[in-house]
């Protein structure tokens, strides 16, 4: 394998066809991103993983690796943009990691620990959005969403169903359910489907498991996010 | 209703208000007003407290298994009471009428640490530099940095017994602060070995330290009778929960209560049914609700809680050192309930050496290491929970959906249940001192103390531990400010 590119001034191989994002997981490298999962096509949407190839930003889940690229990760510069993006996905939405049960379980929080977040810095929106609690397995926590689809990809593309959808466009964007109701229950969605496993955030939760993980055990506890990347896995799941 | 000196008898713009805002070295924030008359005399005596109904109202809506987390947040000294009496609560809600030993064990271990540390600040960091550097001592030094200058010894027993409960809180919450330990229907995690055995090695000093304070308050007792029997004393009745042989039990039991002269109202009562027994009564001039019990209605009805109530509501404590000492504390009473505001020092004492004692009873048994840690039952719609927080009496009650949402929250704390209580301290107090005389730093300051014996909880509001601004602000009969006062 002679193709290589530079992250961080460090040589990463790539195969054919690989993303930045894709060479870099394999090789064990943590580029931030909120968006991708390596099991589901990229979609580019939450921005995280902006980088800059030879001075110019590029998302890293979506550009190809090409040889010889010059590609700049975590730069201060670059980590400072992550954060404001991250400030304005924490006051977007409710996020109160004190009573959320997916506290060291959650990629958004995870994730701006890394990115030294501190404050919010900006107004809170508050927004209202009531839980759908309909279903008997799982539960809605549309407070917590961040748009990032895997659960859209999730059912439409692993288990077929297709419950889940956004709606709106722009600060109106939101999560929705496919059914003529809009509640969960009357979909066939079931708590085994691959969608009801793969929210990054506490939005998509099983019912009754609350904080059952003890602290110290929970996926972000021993290490951060990015000091414990196995090659070629993400560590939220 | 309203009683003597709630409310002034004479016409309000004749009256002149002294109010204290807010109540220093006390949890949360509090504001005392005093109406005086023309000649200074005392005519009305209020205590405002910040209430904070405001969490009921959003649990609701809510998953329940959030509840024990969530409630925490309550209070930022005793978090750990919350976190018990909700999951108790949610226990019935998931059908668990019987947690595993290693569950239980674990609760109890997480509670009495909870009251090791919380009895532990309240003496040492909050009431000691009263009660060791006197009451008009300079206002400067009284505080815990005074204590550790003059009596250096006392307050780093009093550091380190506090640091101790906290370490057995993160051990079985997970954090010190605002843990998980607790969930419906068990806990989350057990002891380690070595973490047992870690815990273990502190437990006969935390013993003897408790027993020093048991004696040091004890001490200043005999050294001023005069005040501590009877400075902001009233009597009324008591009420708390013991065990089914009416031993003292902080995490489980029934309720009892006694009236003022010690004989029991009711006992082995099911604390599912506190509905029955307690009314709460709104009045128009603060938020904090008055409960009192039913059967004896809003006038003979208040009762105190807390460790004033429960040491004397208790038939032993089952723990040989603290039951000593409980006889020498009821000895003292000379057959006779105590009532006086002080005497809630001493008893809390008392309770934090059973709780040192109980703790090394706990950390001797093999269960705290089980694997065993959560059961469930056949799900209910309704759960009441109940603890004695360091306060005093905790019930927790939640109705939940089928959709698992919390539908409906009640909470009654400690300090609404001393609501009465800790007005009528402060009323004796201020007719005491206040009447008729100037108004000092120091008669002021016996009005803070009398609240501070019953450790309130004012608010969920934290702050830096006796940094809290003093107000004194004096009104004309106009009601015109004629004074200012600030401390720091
Ligand atoms: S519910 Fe979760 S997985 Fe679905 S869009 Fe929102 S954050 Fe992403
Ligand atoms: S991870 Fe690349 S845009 Fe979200």
């Amino acid at each position: 394998m002679n193709d290589s590119f530079l992250l961080d001034g460090e040589t990463i191989p790539f195969s054919p066809g690989q993303t930045v994002m894709q060479a870099a997981a394999a090789a064990g490298k943590y580029i931030p991103h909120l968006c991708w999962h390596p099991d589901f096509a990229p979609h580019g949407s939450c921005r995280l993983c902006i980088v800059r190839i030879g001075g110019r930003y590029a998302t890293a889940c979506t550009v190809g690796a090409a040889r010889g690229q010059v590609v700049e990760n975590r730069s201060e510069a670059i980590d400072a943009e992550r954060r404001t993006l991250l400030q304005l996905l924490f006051v977007e939405g409710n996020h109160f990691c004190p009573s959320c049960e997916k506290s060291g379980d959650c990629v958004l929080q995870a994730t701006a620990y890394e990115m030294g977040m501190l404050t919010p810095h900006f107004d809170h929106f508050y927004p209202d959005r009531p839980l759908d609690a309909s279903h008997p397995e799982v539960l809605l926590e549309f407070n917590r969403c961040i748009l990032c689809e895997l659960c859209v990809r999730a059912s439409r593309d692993v288990d077929r169903k297709n419950v889940f959808a956004l709606a709106g466009r722009g600060l109106r964007s939101h999560l929705i359910v496919n059914s003529e109701s809009g509640r969960l229950a009357d979909t066939d969605f079931a708590a085994t489907d691959r969608a009801a496993a793969v929210c990054p955030v506490g939005a998509i939760l099983k019912k009754r498991v609350g904080f059952a993980m003890p602290i110290g055990k929970r996926t972000y506890d021993p290490r951060p996010i990015g000091k414990s990347h196995e090659p070629g896995t993400r560590e939220d799941e | 209703m309203s009683f003597e000196l709630e409310t002034a008898s004479a016409t309000p713009g004749k009256l002149r208000r002294v109010a204290i805002d807010p109540v220093s070295r006390v949890e949360g924030h509090g504001k005392v007003t005093i109406l005086l008359d023309e000649h200074g005399k005392v005519q009305q005596v209020r205590l405002h407290i910040v209430e904070f109904r405001g969490f009921e109202r959003f649990v609701q809506g809510r998953p329940y298994w959030e509840l024990p987390v969530m409630v925490q947040r309550l209070c930022g000294i005793c978090p750990v009471s919350h976190h018990l009496a909700a999951s108790k609560a949610l226990d019935l809600i998931v059908g668990a009428d019987r947690l595993t030993p290693t569950a239980d064990k674990m609760r109890r271990l997480m509670h009495y640490g909870q009251i090791l540390q919380s009895h532990a600040l309240h003496f040492f960091h909050l009431s000691s530099p009263d009660l060791l550097l006197g009451f008009d001592s300079e206002v400067t030094k009284r505080n815990i940095a005074g204590v550790v200058e003059k009596y250096p010894e006392i307050a780093k027993k009093g550091i380190l017994l506090r640091k101790y409960g906290q370490e057995l809180i993160r051990l079985t919450a997970g954090k010190r602060v605002h843990g998980t330990g607790s969930v419906p229907g068990g806990v989350n995690r057990s002891l380690t070995a070595a973490e047992r055995r870690l815990l273990l090695d502190d437990a006969a000093r935390t013993i003897a330290w408790s027993g020093d304070a048991v004696g040091l308050i004890r001490e200043l007792h005999a050294q001023d009778p005069a005040l501590y029997d009877h400075f902001g004393a009233f009597p009324s009745n008591f009420m708390g929960m013991v065990a089914a042989d009416g031993s003292l039990d902080l995490y489980h039991g029934a309720l009892r209560a006694k009236d003022a002269d010690g004989n029991i109202l009711f006992d082995q009562v099911d604390y599912r049914t506190y509905d029955a027994l307690i009314t709460e009564e709104v009045k128009p001039w603060t938020y904090m609700k008055f409960p009192y019990l039913s059967s004896l209605g809003p006038e003979r009805g208040w009762y105190k809680v807390g460790p004033l109530a429960r040491v004397q509501n208790c038939d032993r404590i089952p723990t040989p050192l603290a039951e000593h000492a409980r006889r020498e504390f009821l000895a003292h009473g000379a057959g006779r309930p105590m009532h006086g505001a002080l005497g809630n020092h001493w008893a809390r004492m008392i309770e934090m050496l059973f709780a040192a004692e109980t703790i090394e009873a706990l950390l001797h048994d093999e269960a705290l290491e089980g694997s065993e840690l959560v059961v469930a039952g056949e799900r209910r719609r309704e759960g009441v929970g109940v603890i004695e927080a360091p306060r005093g009496t905790l019930f927790h009650h939640y109705q939940v959906g089928d959709d698992d949402l919390v539908t409906m929250a009640n909470l009654i704390v400690a300090t609404t249940h001393n609501n009465q209580a800790m007005n009528a301290a402060v009323r004796e107090v201020a007719k005491k001192y206040l009447d008729g005389r100037a108004i000092t730093e120091g008669l002021l300051n016996r009005i803070e103390v009398a609240i501070r014996a019953y450790d309130p909880c004012l608010s969920c509001a934290t702050h830096a531990l006796g940094q809290m601004p003093l107000e004194v602000a004096l009104l004309d009969a106009e009601g015109n400010e004629l004074d200012c006062k600030y401390r720091a």
